[in-house]
């Protein structure tokens, strides 16, 4: 009861604002999927046939299938060295009182205000002078900059919510740190975990200017699609491929979102 | 993995028998709680370190050089900044790119503030669901967030077709596409997303008895939120507008898909001196200026901003 007061009561032209907001963010990339379904080559009002063609084509495109294996093996490998990097991070950093710890988390999280093109043009030069042939490791390598700012930010929300007297309790009763890790720290943090591994392998599956300036011979999936753009006969494929991408990724994010949001206990939690 | 925070050492190390430096060592190392904080850290700090350091390192030293064919001229000359400042053609980029960048930030602000502020003050049930549909589209493919709007403004895109189809124009209208105000547009819808969740923070911290305290002293709505609830919000806006004009005046794949000729921004230009240009000394020279002008601007920008809330309050 404490937020309702007279101040906060509800307020209707704000809330068409807020549907007129919420539409602008999402009837724009609407037009994706519904134009996947339509028989013409050109996108153009009014869709006169409706068509799966474009789905059932997407099964066949060998060059498509290989990008997105592609980009699925970056992205569990990215997201996984991430929320490594993440998790202690995030521990060290909400568990013990370290001098200077406001400029190392500034360090840590400054690939998020950096444009993406330095970060990609910086890496470029870093690996060519070491003689290291561009491939899928040194997109992973991007994207794990990338990530770990998301990962941290994450499992910190995570690591403030619960209780550090219990990881005391655990070692008062005789457990080591790394059973008191396994054992109470990990389960109650593992929301948090499955969370940050959600979001950056969406991060690392969506992320495509790193992946321009660091990527080989083989593509993923962003490189892909980035290529067939050029080919306007090539445009329902993308469409398809596009809604595809666009309604798993919204899965995900969404389900990831709502693992670091739902629980009460944690201070962040809104409700 | 280190100790826990209470030093407690394990039974186990209580029984060992040690003596020396060794002992010594173990006894300050869980004495210093900053000490195992460090350790905790340092996989993670020393990646991020080297993985920024030694890039940005590389691409100033490069920025000095010269190309020659597919080799470098690793004697230092300072004739790529000479370049970068005397040919008009990056100015113009640059002050294009600042323009285009400023206008986005400037749009995706205002445009943020009121919803944050709805779902901050006026939404008591389901606010999880509300924060996420927010941000969610953030979170999903930039390409095809950026690409849709091509096929929305486009030659034959959706406003086009749509507007024949009523009836309402007789050829497609040229001007939707290809020009700066396309790039801004879909800029704003790209990053939108991003701009709320600083602003919705400060402005859910704000206590709502200072609220009260505005309202049975007298003021009506308005004056209470320009002195109130503005002010107090200011840091969620400043932290928005520097994460959204940082990474959009670099931004190159937007001018690249709906920019046109007219749309070009200086990201364009630095790309494709690594590409088909093909001089990666010129290319770092000139992503070296733009991040200082811009961590400049931005740091212009907050040093005003406080000096200006220090100065009203």
């Amino acid at each position: 009861m404490k937020n309702v007061s007279y101040i906060d009561r509800p307020n209707r032209p704000l809330f068409v604002y807020a549907v007129l907001f919420l539409a602008f963010l999402y009837v724009p990339v609407l037009f994706l999927p519904l134009f996947s379904f339509n028989d013409s080559q050109y996108i153009a009002f009014p869709i006169e046939n409706w068509t799966l063609r474009w789905y059932r084509d997407m099964a066949n495109n060998e060059p498509m299938l290989a990008a997105l294996m592609n980009s699925i093996r970056v992205g569990a490998v990215a997201s996984i060295l991430s929320t490594f990097l993440g998790i202690f991070g995030a521990k060290a950093v909400t568990r013990y009182r370290i001098p200077g710890q406001e400029p190392i988390i500034a360090v840590i999280m400054a690939p998020l205000v950096i444009p993406g093109i330095i970060l990609g043009v910086a890496l470029l030069i870093l690996i060519n002078r070491a003689g290291i042939t561009l491939s899928l490791y040194t997109v992973t390598l991007g994207h794990i900059l990338v990530c770990v700012p998301f990962a941290m930010a994450t499992l910190m929300t995570r690591f403030e919510g619960f209780d550090k007297s219990m990881e005391e309790a655990s070692a008062d009763l005789g457990e080591n740190a790394w059973w008191t890790f396994w054992r109470v720290t990990l389960p109650m943090v593992f929301p948090g975990v499955l969370a940050s591994l959600l979001l950056c392998f969406t991060i690392s599956f969506d992320e495509f200017i790193l992946a321009f300036f660091l990527g080989g011979t083989d593509p993923t999936l962003p490189l892909y699609m980035w290529g067939q753009l050029r080919f306007p006969q090539r445009l329902p494929n993308v469409l398809a491929m596009g809604a595809c991408i666009l309604l798993i990724s919204f899965f995900v994010v969404f389900f990831s979102q709502w693992l670091v949001r739902r629980d009460p206990d944690s201070p962040k939690s809104a409700g | 993995m280190s100790e826990s925070v209470t030093g407690a050492a394990s039974p186990a190390e209580q029984n060992r028998p040690e003596t020396g430096w060794r002992s010594r060592l173990r006894a300050f190392y869980h004495g210093s709680e900053a000490l195992q904080g460090y350790t905790l850290l340092s996989p993670t700090l020393l990646v991020m370190l080297f993985s920024m350091c030694a890039p940005f390192a590389l691409m100033v030293l490069m920025s000095f050089w010269t190309q020659i064919g597919y080799e470098f001229d690793t004697a230092a000359t300072l004739k790529n900044y000479d370049k970068v400042f005397s040919e008009p053609v990056y100015t113009k980029l640059l002050v294009r790119s600042l323009l285009i960048s400023a206008s986005c930030t400037f749009a995706t602000v205002i445009i943020s503030y009121p919803m944050a502020y709805y779902v901050a003050f006026h939404v008591h049930r389901r606010k999880m669901i509300w924060i996420i549909l927010m941000t969610l589209p953030f979170w999903t493919s930039y390409l095809l967030r950026i690409f849709t709007w091509k096929v929305i403004l486009g030659f034959n895109g959706v406003i086009n077709s749509g507007l024949i189809g009523m009836g309402l124009i007789d050829k497609p209208l040229e001007f939707l596409l290809y020009n700066p105000t396309a790039v801004v547009i879909t800029l704003t819808h790209a990053w939108a997303a991003f701009a709320i969740l600083p602003i919705y923070v400060s402005l859910e911290k704000i206590d709502r008895s200072l609220l009260e305290a505005a309202t049975d002293l007298g003021d009506g709505p308005m004056a209470r939120f320009l002195r109130v609830t503005l002010p107090l919000s200011l840091p969620g806006v400043i932290a928005a507008t520097v994460l959204i004009f940082v990474p959009t005046v670099g931004d190159y794949v937007t001018p690249a898909l709906v920019g046109g000729p007219d749309g070009v921004m200086l990201a364009n230009l630095i790309q494709a001196h690594f590409g088909i240009i093909n001089n990666w000394p010129g290319g770092s020279a000139l992503a070296i200026v733009m991040m200082g002008i811009v961590g400049l601007i931005a740091m212009t920008y907050i040093w005003l901003t406080r000096f200006a809330v220090r100065n009203i309050e």
